[in-house]
């Protein structure tokens, strides 16, 4: 790892383009049936953009952004909001992930709109909470300027 | 016979990948070379997917005003995209499984060239 | 009422989705200060996993045809659907009782072999146990495929918790389980390809349509070359023996028995649900093939573990062996074979389960599993288990009226029938070479007289100190479970298994 003295550039590009690149991936998530993107893609920038501000500033910078042990809660919000939105339709008489019976009160082909959107959403949720805990726990331990 | 071999040179690299990845696995020492011949293995298969799902003169599967919906030939077929998104997934997974195990190795043994690994855990006696 | 209701509808679907979100909520509900309450909720679960898989066998009886389950109410081919048929209750069944009565054996274990780790270790337990389901219980390939994985990057982990060797051995697993799982994913490419169905039921109606292709060939060798790997037969099973040797004693115990069941599961369901047996045995001799390497690893297995020193890699070459009979079951293709591997998948489950508790509890109690150290002073100190483990040995080698012997039955009419004499010689000599390596282990158990005057066998080694009652009652439910299937397997055969063979077009 760079040491952070030795290159502000780097560390102040970081912290500057992630707010933008996590706009970006929330875009992607809430279009994903417009045009290619959906719950993984815009999961993954999600987690690029708080992988940047750890690989370029440093990871005391991260800490500041996105704690290291939200990581793996986020990743378990995501799966549970997508199972949730499954089990809310299976209790409210239709089949797992059935989204018509979920209620909400649209008629049935929105109903189905908003039951997807979820989804992509806990899904969003659970890929950025996973690779950004992949990432602490194979760094942690590692003797670097700020990690200690 | 030579159009058809040119035509498909699609599944031709999905080949020389798969050999890549085999030869990876099979032949290099380390342990993290072998891991990324099993990625370069992964990715061969989602390249095999993607390819088999174009059409001539397909457009991306994305409803297109000008043209409707009315005649899916005029775009290529989504389900093999949406079956490697999961592939992808997996293979993320495994990846993150795999190099957790790597570096728990490393913490133990100290090494991660197999043929000097297979020595220290002939002498691990503190393991059963 | 509403709750009987809302099972019936639901019921294929439940016990994936309750183990999946345990799989979470584990962490959560024993997380920090709260770990002791991680073994009970995990035992809550998998007996309620348990009553689903039970309340799923009487729906189907009663029922029977097949339970079609659509996700989201999409009809398939369009939908991913869930089948429980006759085979997929039976083998959720095993898989969930043998679960259960591993896990109740599992507390005071786990927390002396992995003092720290029970939360994240009973959670991988729950994934794991949600992808075997899932694989039983889908009718999706590709929907196969995802609880594959999911499945098998649980299973590294548990193999990986011993922190000793067994790191090394997971990591062979990794790769060549992940090998595996992408030949199988291959072959699912090649048959959509022509196909373009995923759904197995679909692809059943559209295999005579592309019989004579020759992309239907490669994609039936990659698929079952994947699931041959996963399930261990034999010139693929070198990453068996490491990885249940070295695991700690609960992982063993509860991938021994399923791990390999659900790889011999879904090749039944390839070659016999989809293909068809005139594909299997005229366009691409798979069926020939297993049946070969089926019969080569019994000879193999059995005699390798007959050299082994130590107590848990000698069941570990047994395994290999024990498949190598589910193999010869598949590839003989006719109904009695069929059965036959089917009724050996519950009894394999229930005896390797036995002998890996016996091991767990030796290990816990005296500290090794070596068979070179092994005394009469264990007879007299662990009575109990070492009579499991006779039970359990008796069944192995096929004395009836243990289960054992039924399901060897079964397979032996079944070459009979196909006039395959070979194969009936190596299943009645195999037989003998089990008797061999587990015989070895009685003898030094029991068959020295007490004070033969050495100093080990002082008296007070000889006191007893069993294993206690919670490690003791699952190893003997099993043991005896063995006798109680042995004398109902008529029960078992009539009432459940002789529906799976109209299913299998035979």
């Amino acid at each position: 790892m760079i040491k952070r003295d030795e290159n502000p550039i780097l560390a102040l590009g970081g912290r500057v383009i992630s707010p933008f690149i996590m706009l970006f991936a929330l875009y992607v998530i809430f279009h994903g049936h417009y045009s290619p993107g959906g719950g993984f893609q815009g999961g993954t920038m999600l987690a690029a953009a708080v992988l940047l501000v750890r690989l370029s500033a440093g990871s005391d910078m991260g800490e500041l952004q996105f704690k290291k042990s939200w990581g793996t809660y986020l990743g378990a919000v995501g799966v549970l909001i997508y199972f949730g939105t499954g089990l809310v339709a299976m209790l409210w008489g239709g089949n797992y992930l059935n989204y018509e019976y979920l209620p909400l009160s649209f008629p049935a082909n929105e109903n189905r709109a908003w039951g997807i959107l979820s989804i992509e959403i806990g899904v969003g949720l659970a890929v950025m909470g996973i690779l950004a805990a992949i990432y602490d726990d194979l760094v942690e331990g590692e003797p670097n300027a700020w990690n200690a | 016979m030579l159009n058809y071999t040119l035509g498909h040179y699609g599944y031709w690299f999905t080949l020389v990948l798969m050999m890549l990845g085999l030869y990876g696995m099979l032949l290099k020492n380390n342990l993290v070379k072998k891991l990324i011949g099993m990625t370069i293995f992964q990715v061969s298969i989602i390249l095999f997917y993607v390819c088999s799902a174009v059409k001539w003169g397909g457009k991306v599967p994305v409803l297109d005003p000008v043209i409707g919906a009315a005649d899916p030939s005029k775009y290529i077929n989504p389900i093999q995209h949406t079956l490697m998104l999961t592939a992808i997934v997996v293979g993320v997974a495994t990846t993150g499984v795999a190099f957790a195990l790597v570096i728990s190795i490393y913490k133990r043994y100290k090494t991660l060239d197999e043929v000097v690994l297979l020595e220290r855990m002939k002498n691990d006696n503190d393991a059963d | 009422m509403m709750l009987i209701n809302f099972l019936t509808k639901n019921s294929p679907v439940l016990i994936p989705i309750l183990y999946l979100s345990m799989g979470l909520l584990i962490p959560v509900i024993a997380g920090g200060r709260r770990h002791r309450l991680a073994w009970p909720t995990i035992a809550l679960v998998i007996l309620i996993g348990l009553s689903i898989s039970i309340f799923n066998i009487f729906a189907v009886i009663d029922a029977g045809k097949p339970i079609h389950y659509y996700m989201g109410e999409w009809v398939p081919p369009i939908g991913i659907e869930y089948v429980l048929d006759h085979l997929s209750a039976f083998v959720m069944f095993v898989l969930n009782v043998v679960a259960f009565l591993v896990i109740i054996h599992a507390k005071d274990i786990v927390r002396h072999e992995m003092p720290g780790k029970e939360v994240p270790y009973y959670g991988l337990i729950s994934l794991m146990l949600a992808g075997f389901n899932g694989i039983v219980v889908t009718g999706d390939m590709f929907n196969l495929y995802v609880f594959l994985e999911i499945c098998s990057l649980a299973v590294y982990g548990l193999i990986a918790a011993g922190e000793k060797k067994s790191l090394v051995a997971s990591f062979r697993y990794l790769v060549m389980g992940t090998l595996g799982a992408c030949f199988y994913l291959l072959g699912v490419g090649f048959l959509y390809l022509t196909a373009g169905s995923l759904n197995m039921a679909d692809m059943k109606a559209i295999m005579p349509y592309i019989y004579n292709h020759p992309t239907t060939i490669i994609a039936l060798a990659f698929m079952a070359l994947g699931m041959a790997l996963k399930m261990a037969l034999f010139p693929l099973h070198g990453w068996l023996p490491d990885s249940y040797t070295h695991a700690p004693s609960t992982s063993s115990a509860i991938i021994a028995p399923t791990g390999t069941k659900v790889g011999s599961y879904v090749l039944i369901r390839i070659l016999f649900f989809i293909f068809g047996i005139k594909f299997i045995s005229e366009m691409l001799p798979v069926a020939h093939i297993i049946a070969w390497m089926g019969a080569i690893a019994i000879i193999y297995g059995s005699v390798v573990a007959i050299a082994q020193k130590e107590l848990k890699r000698m069941l570990a070459y047994s395994s290999v062996a024990q498949v190598g009979y589910i193999g010869l079951g598949i590839g003989l293709a006719n109904p009695l074979g069929l059965i036959g591997a089917v009724l050996h998948i519950l009894n394999h489950a229930f005896m390797k389960a036995c002998l890996f508790l016996v091991a767990g509890n030796l290990r816990f109690k005296i500290g090794h599993s070596m068979i070179s150290k092994f005394n009469h002073s264990i007879r007299k100190r662990m009575p109990w288990t070492m009579a499991a483990f006779t039970i359990a040995a008796l069944s192995m080698v096929g004395l009836p009226p243990m289960a054992g012997f039924f399901s060897k039955w079964y397979l032996v009419m079944g070459t009979i029938k196909n006039s395959n004499w070979i194969f009936l010689a190596v299943v009645l000599i195999s037989s003998l070479l089990n008797a061999v390596y587990f015989f070895r282990v009685l003898e030094k158990v029991y068959m020295k007289p007490l004070n033969s005057g050495s100093p080990e066998e002082s008296d007070e080694n000889t006191k007893p100190t069993e294993v206690g009652l919670q490690m003791l009652v699952p190893t003997l439910v099993l043991a005896v479970g063995l006798i109680v299937i042995g004398l109902l397997n008529a029960l078992i055969v009539k009432g459940i298994l002789a529906y799976i063979v109209p299913l299998a077009g035979m």
